[in-house]
């Protein structure tokens, strides 16, 4: 693999291997010394135009306990705050012989443009409000180890609920690129205001009533409301949204037995999702989290730890 | 768990078979009682297999073990390809699986493994054990050792000492894969 831009980019058997890979790093999250020597000598490099904990801090874990070097770059601090452009910081970067970008860039597109320029491979760990596909993947490593753990194997005909704010979500179209592949159903609900525009394209069940779908899926993923991307009224009333699109205490009772509760993370407790729901036993969240780990590892691995002939290595 | 027979059907006859299927049990039963004696009693014994064969090697000589002497003997697995040393020499690697029955920490571990060449997957091996605990003894089981070390490798335990030559390689069939048990001698070139 040379870069990972796109959930769409990969192949049901990459997929697989990438969850398979992941549920052995997992095992280091037991052990007393959580470290391999597999990318020993690689450096990565965490470029953040954008604020992140749990992403950034989960690809810097990654890397180290794969025994890469890590270096965060953030926007403010370098050189980007005295106006070097994006492309001439990479450049720099790479002229340095970084091996491996991992970008957050508030841009939908920027980094794909990123991975043009520069030799080295690159992951695109959330650009604006188009994809973010290490998410998408620790999304359906939690979910296959929930579905594994209740005895049953395989995706075909679950269906996945992926409910709120998709207007400004890189989860939402990274899950429905990467589940699609996987065989499962994805149906879309959200108010008609964060609705991103040609969803009907997406080849999705798209509705506006929670409670008509509540009951028959198998993954509930509630998405964080992001204010701090709305400009203008989206939704009346933050207390009419959880009325509406919530997962209420209420709510949480008509799931039905074994479905799993998702969020990205980090959640507005109250709004779209009550804490009875975050903080209950089939709530994934956590897991969700600690997959994180394991998952960007398994992505590393698959990057880095192979013959670099064809990529990067000069 | 549940042990296959050692051999379910006959090897097609070749005249470069140098081992067939009853050698091949006896080595290991007789291996069995080796690891037993050397480390005093099946207790404080796990035994490691590296995948593939390796894997079903242990659990042919655990069972070995149980039949002999109603020992039970702990097996385990252990991938290696994330220690490899020449992972940025070929394509990325799938990697295996890693199963540790018990914590390691003052055991006695025994490696095992089928075929025994350069010594650079054992090195690997231990490299890997050294980030999951510490054994109080490691020891090294191979059913056949072809020589040709890259590495200061040697085992404790060998089924047959196969001595092979530059160009040739040792290809060890097991039933629960291929159906029979026989090791044969290629030479490069030949499947």
């Amino acid at each position: 693999m040379r870069h990972l831009l796109s959930a769409a980019d990969l192949t049901g058997e990459q997929i697989g291997s990438i969850l398979n890979t992941a549920e052995e790093m997992h095992q280091l999250q037991g052990r007393a010394i959580k470290k391999l020597p597999t990318l020993r000598g690689r450096t990565v490099v965490n470029m953040f135009f954008e604020d992140s904990t749990r992403t950034r801090t989960s690809f810097e874990m990654a890397g180290k306990w794969m025994s890469a070097d890590t270096i965060n770059v953030a926007a403010k601090g370098s050189s980007v705050s005295k106006g070097e452009s994006m492309r001439d910081t990479m450049l720099t970067l790479d002229a340095m012989g970084v091996d491996c970008f991992v970008i957050r860039h508030p841009s939908s597109g920027a980094v794909a443009q990123a991975a043009g320029w520069v030799r080295a491979h690159v992951v695109n760990a959330g650009d604006g409000t188009h994809e973010h596909p290490t998410q998408a993947l620790l999304d359906a490593f939690a979910i296959r180890r929930h579905f594994r753990q209740l005895g049953t194997e395989g995706w075909v005909g679950k269906k996945i609920a992926i409910v709120g704010d998709l207007l400004h979500s890189r989860v939402v179209r990274s899950n429905v690129l990467l589940q699609r592949t996987l065989g499962s159903e994805v149906i879309l609900v959200a108010p008609p205001t964060l609705l991103p525009t040609g969803v009907e394209e997406w080849g999705c069940q798209v509705t506006h009533d929670l409670d008509s779908v509540l009951a028959e899926v198998d993954v509930v993923m509630m998405l964080r409301v992001q204010r701090e991307r709305m400009q203008g009224g989206f939704f009346p009333s933050a207390r009419e949204y959880t009325e509406f699109y919530g997962l209420t205490p209420e709510r949480l009772n008509r799931l039905k037995d074994g479905a799993a509760i998702c969020h990205p993370g980090p959640m507005n407790r109250g709004l779209e999702i009550s804490s009875a729901a975050a903080d209950a036993s089939r709530s994934l969240i956590l897991d969700q989290v600690t997959a994180g780990v394991s998952v960007r590892m398994s992505v590393l691995y698959h990057l880095l730890g192979g013959d670099d002939s064809q990529g990067a290595t000069r | 768990m549940t042990i296959p027979p050692p051999h379910t059907s006959a090897p097609p006859p070749s005249p470069r078979v140098v081992w067939d299927a009853d050698q091949i049990g006896r080595a290991i039963t007789r291996m069995a009682h080796q690891i037993l004696e050397s480390c005093g009693g099946a207790d404080e014994l796990i035994l490691l297999g590296i995948p593939t064969r390796g894997v079903l090697l242990a659990q042919r000589l655990s069972a070995a073990m149980r039949a002999a002497e109603g020992a039970e003997v702990a097996v385990g697995e252990l991938d290696i390809t994330m220690y490899r040393d020449d992972l940025r020499h070929q394509p990325t690697r799938a990697v295996g699986r890693t199963l540790i029955p018990r914590p390691i920490d003052d055991q006695i571990v025994v490696l095992v493994d089928d075929v025994l060449h350069s010594g650079r997957t054992i090195a690997s091996a231990i490299d890997a054990l050294r980030d999951l605990g510490r054994p109080r003894i490691v020891q090294l089981a191979v059913l056949v050792d072809r020589g040709q070390r890259q590495l200061p490798i040697q085992p404790d335990h060998v089924g047959r000492f196969l001595p092979t030559s530059q160009g040739e390689w040792i290809n060890l069939r097991m039933a629960e894969i291929d159906g029979f048990d026989a090791a044969t001698i290629v030479t490069t070139g030949e499947v």
